[in-house]
């Protein structure tokens, strides 16, 4: 629990912060949460951690167009607390899911890059950025680049991200009719999910349109979950609740790659309870997106 | 209904009074003032042992990766070479100075002459996380990396960490003295009687079961800081749940008598019984604080605490239940392995011999026979845990009878109705030797049961699709056993100070004693000082543990507070020239009584305490009264006293994924005397929380390599407090006879009572499932519905 000795940095611009990062022995630190345990029991024993709290830049929430399109681009290194003080609209599922990000203390110092970045497996924020369509912006000594949500976390702690560079900010497109949610299953021991899912879907002409329904903790990375997308599609949004239920019934069909388990809760029961998350995500993104369009269910 | 004597109060019925509520000279006991340790702990004012010592030196322990493994060679050479390191330890060390540097076992019990837990790894580890190494650094950063500087070299041997296989033929031998790893088989009861009532039986029932491991979760983690000084002998502050007791294991540990030892308990953050047994840590810090003369302090992180145990439970049991035709039980058998870990630790490696001492429970059993098999596991020790030995017990039991109870097609309630005991036939013995001291268990139940009357049950599926069950668990729990030393101590302005051998960390002795001395004496509670802790200024003593601080460590400090109030009183009646009997206690005094003084003005004679302690150690005392105003009780029960009750469950089950809410939770509990009504609810609450713990997702999974897998919180399901229901308490009180203050103990009666209850309640709302073992996980439910 007591880490070996290693150097410090906190650089005040994004430039610095690169500089400091080519050194194949440093580690970017945002919220912590992820890294300091991993210090603390030696698994990661870098030469230098750099903070980036220094780098006010990359903090704050803020609407922009591009291409036309309205999104909502967030700093990296804003907090899962300020994200949700800031309350933007549009982005339910993001905010049901941040909230559920571990306890009151942990969302103060928990930043949302930070939290995408660490490609933990079960943790809730990826979920939302994957069924939002989110654009993850990532910057390196190479210049910058964009990596859509579904293509960042390549496995268990690992992403397309490299050593030296950084996830500067997320991009989520915002749809002013789309409804979003997200519902999650607490791992007894862990606190993160044992399986979470995130839904974000459209009513148009009185049926379920566009469905994008994403499940964390299920598989290393985060995962859209197709049968369901589809059983969805063209679902009446007046009475939908046994469609629901029967397309949540499909949530671990076309699913690829092995089920995540541990002494504590099987592969076997995450896959028993992904359906009834995947019901409530939906439905209640339903709902909302049911309260947008005016339609009377 | 019933039990006319009998006052079930509901929770919000219990008074509230401030802390100056109590009238001084009049009754203290039954008051619920506030705690008067909770403003210093929530202000963050508590001291716990890690803060003392900043600038000792660190102690780290190198610990095997191995469950099971000779241990082959240890390099300590770059170690050593760290700047900032001072010593690295092993065995060899240890072995070549006078101390005998191993754990004491008790033996007496056991069927086997082993060595007790080595401080360090003599040749072999028998279990994950075992002490091989110690590095001693200028702090415990530099003491990390000593520790993986240390390279030790092992040969793995075979692992088994289940106690009924680690019994079996093919299983590897720990101790040689022990070749089928069975350290002791305890026998209660009668196999004979009990194999006759069987075979006259018109019913048998059975039930295989496990109670399973668990680790005490204590927010604090053991610690322990030593010093040294050739005159002094030594002094260790550290994380004691028993001080005396400490005093007496590291003795033997160090080889050196125990008035060369000091052991100060400071504020302690939770114990649950691991930190009243020893561990490495105190006795390693302590050796190596008079090797190096100077100040060691060792802090366990909290795997190394986990790993290190000691762990609770561990059982596997067959019990079988014998019935006559009118559902009255008639025998009783229960045959148990229990895994006592990788070394006998204490009095631990004997302990599930006594357990089925409860099997019994509530009910009229004429014959009981219960074998353990105590079996070494390659695993960290087990020894007592909140509870120890009764909710093993219990669980078999009440498990047993609603298993007969759906075999028979009998009412559950009223099965166990048809079985109590007589309230009149107490004092009680059973068939396994408990000799109960008070009881009138059918008004709980009644009050249990009528809570969650009307409640759907039986697989009952709600609107929701949830299938909904309702499950009861009636206990008894055994309290106070041992001696318990308290002191009233009056100072010459008047001042008491109240101590006593036991030791709070957490439950609010400082409040109870002073309730407890205040009771009926010139003196207000928020007056009296209560000091535990501390070996040199308290006369020997027990510790707290097994629900026994407010039944012995109260009794004794009554019983002291009683004598030296007494001897007040006949000065005050010298001084007011009265005889003893006319002279009644004050708020702050004593006076004459109306109408038993010369005059009218009688009850104008007064004398304050204050005074009446000064003349004590003045002169002028009256003829035959040696100075001083001070008492030291040393009391001791025969018997111990039996705490009963019923808690009643009622849960909503998801056919679909198998998770369950808890709908309702009941505890009705009879401790006797409630010496303080608001602490006796915080207990119960803090109780049934762990016993939910247990039931529904607490287990020390140890994984097929030995290594424990639950070695960090993230791993161990420890309940949350979202995880909880919000649970309803009633108490009735039958004082038990057999001690002053009428009391028995409540520390552990949640753990006893709510495993069996949820148990019971699941099980009652699954469909042709007549068991599911704890924990009770969602999955567990799912699959049984599933098959």
């Amino acid at each position: 629990m007591f880490p070996p000795q290693f150097d410090y940095e906190r650089p005040d611009s994004l430039d610095a912060a690169l500089d400091a990062l080519a050194d194949e022995d440093a580690v970017p630190l945002a919220g912590g949460h992820d890294l300091v345990p991993m210090l603390k029991a030696r698994e990661r024993t870098p030469g230098t951690v750099v903070d980036l709290g220094g780098l006010a830049a990359l903090r704050g929430v803020e609407r922009v167009v591009a291409d036309g399109t309205e999104r909502l681009s967030i700093g990296a290194l804003t907090t899962d607390a300020a994200l949700l003080d800031a309350d933007p609209a549009g982005v339910d599922a993001l905010l049901d899911a941040t909230s559920e990000v571990g306890d009151a203390q942990i969302r103060n110092r928990g930043t949302v890059g930070g939290n995408l970045a660490a490609a933990h497996p079960a943790s809730d924020i990826p979920a939302a950025t994957l069924a939002a369509g989110a654009t993850l912006h990532l910057v390196g000594p190479d210049g910058d680049r964009t990596v859509p949500a579904g293509e960042f976390a390549t496995g268990d702690h690992e992403t397309v991200c490299t050593d030296d560079e950084l996830v500067t900010r997320v991009s989520v497109p915002l749809d002013p009719d789309a409804g979003g949610a997200y519902a999650r299953k607490t791992h007894p021991s862990t606190g993160y999910a044992a399986v979470g899912v995130a839904a974000r879907l459209r009513v148009v002409d009185g049926a379920v349109a566009d469905p994008r329904v994403a499940a964390v903790g299920l598989l290393d990375v985060p995962t859209r979950l197709p049968a369901v997308e589809g059983a969805l599609v063209g679902v009446d949004a007046g009475s939908p609740v046994d469609a629901v239920a029967g397309a949540a019934e499909r949530a671990t069909e076309g699913i690829d790659g092995a089920v995540r388990e541990d002494h504590v809760v099987s592969a076997g029961q995450r896959c028993a309870v992904l359906p009834e998350y995947t019901e409530r995500a939906v439905s209640a993104a339903l709902a909302r997106a049911v309260g947008r369009e005016g339609v009377v269910a | 209904m019933s039990g006319e004597e009998s006052v079930i109060e509901a929770e919000g019925a219990v008074p509230t009074t401030a802390d100056e509520g109590a009238a001084a000279g009049g009754e203290s006991v039954g008051d619920s003032p506030l705690r008067r340790e909770d403003a210093r702990a929530l202000r963050g004012e508590t001291t716990y042992t890690d803060d003392f010592g900043q600038e000792a030196a660190a102690l780290a322990f190198v610990r095997s990766p191995h469950a099971h493994a000779e241990v082959a060679g240890i390099d300590t050479e770059a170690a050593e070479a760290i700047d900032g390191v001072v010593a690295v330890y092993t065995w060899g060390d240890l072995a070549e100075s006078d101390a005998p540097m191993r754990l004491p076992v008790r033996t007496g019990p056991l069927d086997c002459e082993v060595p007790g837990h080595p401080v360090l790894a003599a040749d072999r580890v028998r279990y994950d996380g075992q002490p091989v190494a110690a590095v001693v650094a200028k702090d415990r950063y530099v003491a990390a990396d000593g520790v993986e500087a240390v390279e030790v070299e092992y040969d793995p041997l075979p692992v088994e960490t289940d106690p009924e296989a680690a019994a079996s033929e093919d299983a590897p031998t720990l101790f040689e003295d022990a070749p089928d790893n069975v350290a002791a088989v305890g026998e209660l009861g009668d196999r004979e009687a009990t194999d006759r009532a069987f075979a006259a039986a018109e019913e048998v029932v059975s039930v295989e079961l496990e109670n399973n491991r668990l680790i005490p979760s204590a927010l604090e983690p053991r610690a322990a800081l030593a010093e040294h000084d050739r005159t002094e002998g030594f002094t260790v502050t550290m994380t004691s749940q028993s001080p005396h007791g400490h005093r007496r294991k590291l003795s033997h540990t160090l080889g050196v008598p125990e008035r060369q030892i000091r052991v100060i308990s400071p504020d302690v953050g939770g114990g649950f019984g691991h930190k009243g047994h020893h561990h490495p840590g105190e006795a390693m810090a302590a050796w190596a604080a008079r090797e190096l003369g100077e100040s060691v302090k060792w802090t366990a992180t909290r795997s190394a605490n986990y790993r290190e145990g000691a762990h609770g439970r561990d059982h596997r049991t067959t019990a079988e239940l014998a019935l006559d035709a009118d559902g009255r039980f008639r025998g009783l058998r229960v045959d148990t392995h229990a895994g006592i870990g990788g070394y006998a630790l204490g009095g631990g490696g004997a302990m599930p011999g006594w357990y089925g001492r409860l099997l019994a429970s509530q009910y009229e059993i004429p014959a009981i026979y219960c074998r353990s098999r105590c079996v070494f596991t390659t695993t960290a020790p087990v020894h007592s845990y909140r509870g120890a030995g009764r909710p093993e017990a219990i669980y078999v039991t009440e498990r047993l009878v609603d298993v007969a109870a759906e075999e028979l097609g009998a009412d559950p309630v009223e099965l166990r109705r048809r079985n109590f005991l007589d309230p009149d036939g107490f004092p009680h013995e059973t068939a396994v030797g408990a000799t109960y001291d008070s009881g009138n268990y059918e008004p709980t139940l009644e009050s249990a049961v009528d809570a969650v009357s009307g409640l759907p049950r039986g697989g009952e599926r709600d609107d929701d699709g949830r299938l909904r069950g309702v499950g009861i668990a009636s206990y008894v729990e055994s309290t106070g056993g041992g001696f318990e030393s308290g002191v009233v101590r009056v100072h010459p302005d008047g001042g008491v100070t109240v101590s006593a051998g036991t030791h709070d960390h957490g439950q609010g002795h400082g409040t109870i004693y002073a309730q407890i001395v205040a009771d009926e004496h010139p003196v207000a509670p928020e007056e009296i000082e209560v000091v535990e802790g501390d070996t040199d200024k308290i006369p020997t003593g027990t510790g707290t543990f097994g629900s026994r601080s407010t039944v012995v460590g109260g009794n004794a400090v009554a019983e002291s507070a009683q004598e030296v109030f007494g001897k007040a009183r006949e000065i005050a009646a010298h001084e007011l020239d009265a005889d003893p009997g006319a002279v009644e206690t004050t708020d702050s005094g004593f006076r004459v009584a109306d109408g038993a003084g010369e005059g009218s003005d009688a009850g104008d004679q007064r004398v304050s305490f204050a005074e009446v302690a000064d003349r004590a150690y003045g002169r002028g005392l009256p003829e035959g009264l040696s100075p001083g105003l001070e008492a030291t009780t040393f009391y001791e029960l025969d018997n111990t006293a039996y705490t009963f009750g019923t808690h009643a469950v009622a849960v909503a089950v998801d056919p679909e994924t198998g998770e369950y809410e808890v709908e309702r939770y009941v505890a009705v509990d009879d401790c006797g005397v409630r010496v303080n009504p608001r602490i006796v609810e915080g207990q119960v609450h803090g109780g049934v929380a762990q016993g939910l713990g247990q039931a529904r997702s607490e287990r020390a999974t140890y994984g097929a390599d030995g290594a424990l897998a639950a070695s960090t919180m993230l791993d161990y399901a420890l309940p949350r407090a979202s995880d909880l229901p919000d649970i309803e308490t009633r108490a009735q009180e039958t004082p038990s006879p057999d001690n002053e203050l009428g009391v028995k103990g409540i520390g552990e009666g949640g753990t006893v009572a709510a495993p069996p209850a949820l148990v019971n309640a699941v099980v009652d709302a699954v469909p042709g499932v007549d068991h599911l073992d704890m924990p009770v996980t969602a999955e567990r439910v799912r699959t049984a519905i599933e098959d």
